[in-house]
C-alpha cells in the first residue's frame, strides 16, 4: 500500500495534501503562540518555556517539543520531496510550450512551485535565526524568545524576508488548503464555494497573525 | 475574410517543426474552422506543396479527432471542439496560430496530428466493465437512481479528444481518467471492479509519462464536453478509498 | 458494344442458411443447427474485423471473450471513433416496458412495413427478438441510458411507430452504446485477445481457393501496405454515403473495403437504397464540406411547417399562424410530424420545389418548438433537445428557442450493402458484412433507432453465432503467406494503384472530383429519380472517371502519412460504386421506400410499389470496371406481413 501511494502521481499528491494540513496545523497553534508576544515579555517567555515542559510528569523535558519537531521535519521533507519529484515529472510531460502563448491559471497556482521554494529557505532561515541562533542578529539568548524576536524585527531585512516569506505563504496556502481537499476527494460541487472560503480566511488570517509580529515591533507596540 | 495563418508544420515524428506563414482570402464567416482548412488545402494542393495534415472525421463534435490548439487554446476560444468552432470567432485580417496538441505522451506525427494511442491503453487498463456478450440479466433487475445515472452521463460524454491534456502545464490526464472512472464507478453494475479500475487507470496513467495534478483547472476549461474539475476529486476519493481498502 | 446498362440476369440468388418454419422459431432453429467449434480450437482461429463501430466494435469483443483470434482495424487513430459514435436518437427494443402495446411481433411488423417491403422478414424477425437482449447487454455494460426518477429506464417514441419503444442518452446515445461497445473490446485488446490496428486502412481482400484469407490494408501513418491473414474476414466498415460528397457520414467514412470485396466477387446489394434524413441543418455555401443531422427525436416535439405562400420572404414569427402549412400534418393526421424518414424527406423536397421553402436559396423548412416550449415549459425543452439546440445554434448563429429551426433533408444512411445470407455471409465463403455495409434488414428504408439496433444485434449476438457454423465447417485451411502468388497479384494491384494516383500530377484536387460526383448523384440520384437523369448521370460518370485518372494531383508519397492519397483512393472506388448505384436506380422502375421514382407515383404523389415485378433485392456481381454487371435477383416472400401501400394518414 505504501508503495502504491508513494508510486502513484495521486498518492504523492495525497503525501502532499497530508503533510501540508499537518503543517497548517501547526502554524495555527504557532499563530496564536505568536500572539502572545502581544502580552508582554513574561507571558511569552512563559510560553516559549511551557513549550518544552508539556506533557511532564509522563514525558522528560523537551521530548514532546521533539516529537513535534520529528514529525515536522517529516512532513517538511515529505512535502518537499514529493513536490519536488512532481514537478520533475510535470515538466518532463510537457516539455514544448505553445508558441502562441497566454498568461494562465491564477496567481496563488503559478505560484505554488516558487513559494514552496521561498518558503522552504525561509524555514531553514527562521530555525537558524530564532531557534539556533546561528545566523541571528543581535546576541542570541536560549530562553528569552521576545528579545529574540524584538532583535530580528530591529533589522530591515529581518522585516523583509519575514513579511516577503508570510505573503507566500498566505498565497501558498490560499490555493493549497482547497487543493488539498481535491487531493484528498472531500471537494465537491456543493462545497466549492466553502471550500475556497476557509482557504481564504485562513490564508488571510494566518498571513496577518504572523506579519502582526513584525508590524508589532517595528510601531514599538512590542519593544 | 482575409486571414494570415501561421501554422505548425513537421514533416514526420522524428523532423524538426516550426511555424509556416499562410494568407487565406475569401473566407466565409459561416465556414468552420476545418473548411477554412480545407480551403487553404486546397490551393497547398494545386501550388503543389503538401497540404496540412489534421485529424479530423465526424465534424459533428462527437468523434474526438479534430484536436488543433488555436491561438494559445485547446480547440479555440469557443467552449467547443475545432470542427464545431466557426470563423464568425474570429475578425477580418486576424492572425490566427495553428498548433498540435503539446505533450510528451502525445507525440507529433505530422504537423497538426498526434499520437492519442496513450488515452486507448487507460481505458484498456479498466475503464470498461466486465460484462460478457449474452450473459447480461434483465436490464431493469437493478434500478439506477436518476441522480446517479445523470452523474454517469455527464461524465461519459467524454469524447476522448485530449485537450485537458493539451491545455494543462503538466500535461496531465487526470480529467480523461477521471470522466471514466466516475462515469462507470457510479453505477451499480461497476461495482465489483470499483476499486481494481481506478488503481489501474491511473496507475496506467502514470506508465503513460502525463504529468500529475496541479488542480489549475486549465482542463476543465479547455473541455469541449464541459466535463468538471470536480470529477479530478472524484477520481481521487475513488483512489483513495481503494488503497484504504487495502486493494493494491 | 454493350454499355454498362445492357447488364444481365443470371441466375436467381438464394438464402441457403434460411431456416423455415414458424418465424419466430427460425433464429433459434437455426442456432441450433449451426455447428459449433470446440473452445480449445477455437484460438487457433484467427478472425479479421474491419471496422470498429457498433457492429465491428461488438463483433470484436465478442468473438475475442468467445476464445478466437482477432485482428482488427479502424482508419482514425482510436477504435473509439468509429462513426456510429454521431448517432444521437436512440435505440429500439420490443421491451413493452410502457405497456403501450409493443411486442417482438409488432417491431417486426413496424420495420418490414417501414422499410416498404423489401426486406427478407427471416431476418427483420430475428432482429426483432434480439432487441431485447441488446438492451440488457448495453446495461450491464454501464451505459447510462436515460432514466426516470424510479431509477427505470426511460424511452421516447420516433418516427414511423406508434409505440414509445427508443431507449436514449440524452442526444448522444450512439456515442454511449459505441463507448460500451469500444470499452468491452478495450478489455479484449488488453487481454491480448484482439491485435488492434488503429490508423490502418484496408485496400484489398485477399480471395484464395474461393475463400476470404486476408486482407491488404494501408499504415496511414508510415505508408507502409501489409497482408494480413485468417480463417475468415468480417467487414463492418460502415454505409456509402460519402459518394454523395455532402452527407451526414463522417469526413473519412468510405465505400473502400465493401467495394474492394465487391470487386473481388461478393455481391453488392440494393445499391440505391439510400436514405435522404429529413432534419438535417441546411448548407450555407460552396464551402460545405458535411451536413449535421439533427436527431429525428426533434419531430416528437417540434412541428414542421412552410408558409402557404409561395415566396413568403417575411420573418417566422411575423408569419401569421393561418398563414403557415403543417403540411405533414395535414397530410397525414395520424403520424403527423413522425412520418418515416423518405415521406417526410419527399414532403419536404415537395414543398420546397413549390417555392415554399425557407431560409438562404428556399432550401429548408421549420422545425418549430414554440408550441412545446408553451406546452412543457422551456426547461423541459432544454432537458430533453438541449444538446441538440446547442449544437444547432453554434452552426447556425440562430437561437431556435427563439426562432424556428430550418432543417433540410440530406444523404444519411444506405440501406443498402453487400449481400448476405442469413448468417450475414455474403457471396464470397468466409466473408461476412455486418451492420450498415450489409443489406440485410431494413429493405428500402430504414426506421429511426433501427440502425444502432442492427449493428449491435448484428455484432453481440448473430455473428458470434453463425460464424462458429463456417468455422466448424471449414477447420484446415492452409497457410497462406505473402509469396502466394494470388497475394502478389493482389498487392502489385494496390501499390499500382496509390502509384498511378501519385504520378498523374494533374491540376485538380481530389475534393473537387469527390464533389463533382457527388453534386451529380444528388442531382439525379437523390430523393426524386427519373430514367432520363438516371441515364444522364450513367453516362456522365465515365467522363469523370476517365478524367479523374487524367486530371488527378496528389501531392507528397505514398512512404508517409498522406492524406490527399487517401481521399483519392477512396474516390477510385466512388467514382465505380456510384455509377452501381445509378444502375440500380434505374433498373428498379418503381419507388419504394428510400427510392423514389417520378415514374411510380400514385394519383396523390406518394411512392407506388410495383411488387409484381420488384418484390426481390437485387443481387448485383461485378465484371470489370464499367462493365455491364450480372443480376442476380433474390425473391421476397411475405408470410406474416403482407404487402399493402404503406399508409400514414
Amino acid at each position: 500500500m505504501a508503495r502504491t501511494v508513494w508510486d502513484s502521481t495521486v498518492g504523492k499528491k495525497t503525501v502532499m495534501a497530508v503533510s501540508g494540513i499537518v503543517m497548517l496545523l501547526y502554524l495555527v497553534a504557532h499563530v496564536i503562540g505568536n500572539l502572545k508576544i502581544f502580552f508582554g515579555a513574561a507571558e511569552f517567555n512563559h510560553y516559549g518555556h511551557w513549550l518544552r515542559t508539556v506533557g511532564e510528569p509522563f514525558m522528560h523535558y523537551e521530548w514532546t517539543l521533539w516529537l513535534v519537531r520529528i514529525v515536522l521535519v517529516v512532513a517538511v521533507v515529505a512535502h518537499a520531496v514529493s513536490a519536488y519529484q512532481l514537478s520533475r515529472r510535470d515538466i518532463k510531460a510537457r516539455p514544448s510550450t505553445y508558441v502562441h502563448k497566454k498568461p494562465r491559471a491564477s496567481y496563488a497556482t503559478r505560484t505554488m512551485r516558487w513559494g514552496g521554494i521561498i518558503l522552504g529557505l525561509f524555514i531553514v532561515w527562521h530555525v537558524l535565526d530564532l531557534t539556533t541562533g546561528t545566523v541571528h542578529s543581535g546576541g542570541f539568548q536560549e530562553g528569552h524568545p521576545y528579545q529574540n524576536v524584538v532583535d530580528t524585527f530591529s533589522t530591515w531585512y529581518g522585516n523583509v524576508i519575514y513579511i516577503a516569506a508570510m505573503l507566500a505563504l498566505g498565497l501558498h496556502i490560499r490555493h493549497g488548503f482547497w487543493s488539498a481537499a481535491q487531493t484528498l476527494g472531500v471537494g465537491s460541487r456543493t462545497r466549492d464555494r466553502a471550500l475556497k472560503t476557509v482557504a481564504n480566511v485562513l490564508a488571510l488570517l494566518l498571513t496577518a497573525g504572523f506579519i502582526a509580529v513584525p508590524v508589532g515591533v517595528m510601531t514599538g507596540v512590542v519593544s | 475574410m482575409k486571414l494570415t495563418l501561421r501554422v505548425w508544420r513537421q514533416k514526420n515524428a522524428d523532423a524538426e517543426g516550426a511555424m509556416s506563414t499562410y494568407e487565406v482570402d475569401g473566407i466565409s464567416s459561416d465556414m468552420s474552422f476545418l473548411e477554412m482548412l480545407d480551403t487553404l488545402n486546397e490551393e497547398l494542393i494545386l501550388e503543389g506543396e503538401d497540404p496540412v495534415a489534421f485529424d479530423h472525421d465526424c465534424r459533428e463534435g462527437i468523434c474526438g479527432a479534430c484536436s488543433l490548439v488555436i491561438n494559445g487554446d485547446a480547440h479555440g476560444p469557443e467552449r467547443t471542439t475545432t470542427c464545431q468552432l466557426h470563423m464568425r470567432s474570429f475578425a477580418d485580417g486576424d492572425t490566427i496560430d495553428i498548433e498540435p496538441w503539446r505533450a510528451s505522451a502525445f507525440p507529433v506525427i505530422k504537423d497538426l496530428v498526434v499520437d492519442r494511442s496513450a488515452l486507448d491503453r487507460i481505458i484498456q487498463a479498466g475503464g470498461y466493465i466486465t460484462a460478457p456478450t449474452g450473459a447480461a440479466p434483465e436490464a431493469h433487475a437493478a434500478p439506477v437512481p436518476k441522480p446517479d445515472a445523470d452523474f454517469a452521463f455527464e461524465h461519459a460524454e467524454c469524447i476522448g479528444c485530449g485537450a485537458c491534456v493539451a491545455a494543462c502545464p503538466n500535461g496531465a490526464a487526470m480529467l480523461f481518467t477521471s470522466a471514466k472512472v466516475n462515469h462507470l464507478n457510479v453505477l451499480p453494475q461497476g461495482a465489483p471492479e470499483r476499486e481494481t479500475r481506478v488503481l489501474d487507470m491511473v496507475a496506467q496513467m502514470d506508465e503513460e509519462g502525463f504529468g500529475g495534478c496541479t488542480l489549475t483547472g486549465e482542463c476543465a476549461t479547455a473541455c469541449p464536453k464541459g466535463i468538471p474539475l470536480v470529477s479530478i476529486t472524484g477520481m481521487n476519493r475513488e483512489w483513495l478509498r481503494a488503497v484504504r481498502k487495502g486493494k493494491r | 458494344m454493350t454499355t454498362y446498362t445492357d447488364y444481365t440476369t443470371g441466375e436467381p440468388a438464394t438464402d441457403t442458411k434460411a431456416p423455415s418454419g414458424p418465424v419466430a422459431e427460425r433464429w433459434d432453429k437455426r442456432r441450433f443447427e449451426a455447428k459449433l467449434v470446440n473452445p480449445a480450437n477455437r484460438r487457433k482461429h484467427t478472425v479479421i474485423v474491419v471496422g470498429t463501430g457498433l457492429a465491428g466494435g461488438s463483433a470484436g469483443a465478442t468473438l475475442a471473450e468467445q476464445g478466437y483470434h482477432v485482428v482488427q482495424f479502424c482508419y482514425q487513430d482510436s477504435p473509439r471513433r468509429a462513426h456510429s459514435i454521431a448517432a444521437q436518437g436512440g435505440i429500439n427494443a420490443a421491451k413493452n416496458y410502457r405497456n403501450d402495446g409493443d411486442s417482438v411481433h409488432r417491431l417486426f411488423y413496424d420495420t418490414v412495413k417501414g422499410g416498404d417491403f423489401r426486406a427478407r422478414e427471416s431476418n427483420v424477425h430475428r432482429l426483432a427478438q434480439i432487441s431485447v437482449e441488446i438492451i440488457d447487454q448495453c446495461v450491464a455494460q454501464g451505459v447510462p441510458f436515460a432514466r426516470e426518477y424510479g431509477g427505470l429506464l426511460d424511452t421516447r417514441s420516433f418516427g414511423g411507430v406508434q409505440v414509445s419503444r427508443t431507449f436514449y442518452a440524452r442526444g448522444q446515445t450512439g456515442q454511449q452504446l459505441l463507448l460500451g461497445a469500444y470499452q468491452a473490446l478495450s478489455r479484449q485488446i488488453a487481454a491480448g485477445n484482439v491485435e488492434m490496428h488503429p490508423r490502418t486502412e484496408m485496400l484489398d481482400l485477399i480471395v484464395i481457393d474461393g475463400r476470404a484469407r486476408g486482407i491488404v490494408a494501408r499504415d496511414l501513418i508510415t505508408g507502409r501496405i501489409d497482408t494480413y491473414f485468417a480463417d475468415a474476414v468480417v467487414l463492418a466498415s460502415g454505409g456509402y454515403g460519402n459518394v454523395f460528397y455532402l452527407s451526414t457520414n463522417a469526413m473519412n467514412s468510405n465505400a473502400t473495403a465493401v467495394w474492394r470485396a465487391h470487386r473481388r466477387g461478393a455481391h453488392f446489394a440494393n445499391p440505391c437504397f439510400t436514405q435522404i434524413h429529413p432534419t438535417c441543418i441546411p448548407r450555407t455555401g460552396d464551402h460545405q464540406s458535411k451536413l449535421t443531422l439533427m436527431s429525428e427525436s426533434l419531430r416528437n416535439d417540434g412541428r414542421i411547417w412552410v408558409p402557404k405562400a409561395k415566396g413568403d420572404q417575411r420573418p417566422a414569427h411575423q408569419i401569421p399562424e393561418d398563414e403557415r402549412d403543417y403540411y405533414l400534418e395535414r397530410i397525414y393526421p395520424s403520424f403527423g410530424n413522425l412520418v418515416p424518414r423518405d415521406i417526410a424527406s419527399r414532403a419536404a423536397k415537395n414543398v420546397c420545389d413549390e417555392g415554399r421553402g425557407v431560409g438562404p436559396g428556399g432550401q429548408g423548412v421549420y422545425l418549430d418548438f414554440a408550441d412545446a416550449i408553451k406546452r412543457m415549459g422551456r426547461k423541459a425543452v432544454e432537458a430533453k433537445y438541449g444538446n441538440l439546440f446547442d449544437m444547432y445554434q453554434r452552426i447556425t448563429d440562430e437561437d431556435p428557442y427563439e426562432v424556428p429551426m430550418r432543417i433540410y433533408p440530406a444523404v444519411h444512411y444506405t440501406m443498402g450493402g453487400l449481400w448476405v445470407d442469413y448468417d450475414l455471409q455474403t457471396t464470397v465463403p468466409g466473408l461476412f458484412a455486418i451492420g450498415e455495409a450489409n443489406f440485410s434488414d431494413h429493405g428500402a428504408n430504414r426506421l429511426g433507432a433501427s440502425a444502432l439496433m442492427q449493428g449491435l444485434a448484428d455484432g453481440y449476438f448473430v455473428l458470434p453465432a453463425t460464424i462458429n457454423d463456417y468455422l466448424a465447417r471449414n477447420p484446415h485451411q492452409g497457410e497462406v503467406t505473402d509469396e502466394h502468388p494470388v497475394v502478389q497479384e493482389v498487392l502489385a494491384e494496390t501499390q499500382g494503384r496509390l502509384n498511378l494516383l501519385l504520378s498523374v500530377d494533374g491540376d485538380r484536387t481530389p475534393d473537387s472530383f469527390h464533389r463533382e460526383v457527388g453534386e451529380l448523384m444528388w442531382e439525379f440520384c437523390g430523393m426524386a429519380r427519373t430514367d432520363s437523369g438516371l441515364r444522364k448521370a450513367l453516362e456522365r460518370i465515365p467522363q469523370i472517371r476517365e478524367e479523374f485518372w487524367r486530371r488527378i494531383k496528389v501531392p507528397g508519397t505514398g512512404e508517409e502519412l498522406n492524406q490527399s492519397l487517401e481521399k483519392a483512393n477512396r474516390i477510385v472506388d466512388y467514382l465505380e460504386l456510384a455509377e452501381l448505384i445509378c444502375l440500380d436506380a434505374l433498373h428498379r422502375a418503381e419507388s419504394c421506400g428510400g427510392h423514389f421514382r417520378e415514374e411510380s407515383q400514385t394519383p396523390d404523389g406518394e411512392a407506388a410499389r410495383r411488387d409484381e415485378e420488384f418484390t426481390y433485392a437485387a443481387a448485383w456481381e461485378f465484371t470489370g470496371t464499367g462493365t455491364a454487371p450480372v443480376l442476380h435477383k433474390e425473391d421476397l416472400v411475405f408470410e406474416y406481413v403482407h404487402p399493402t401501400q404503406r399508409s400514414y394518414a
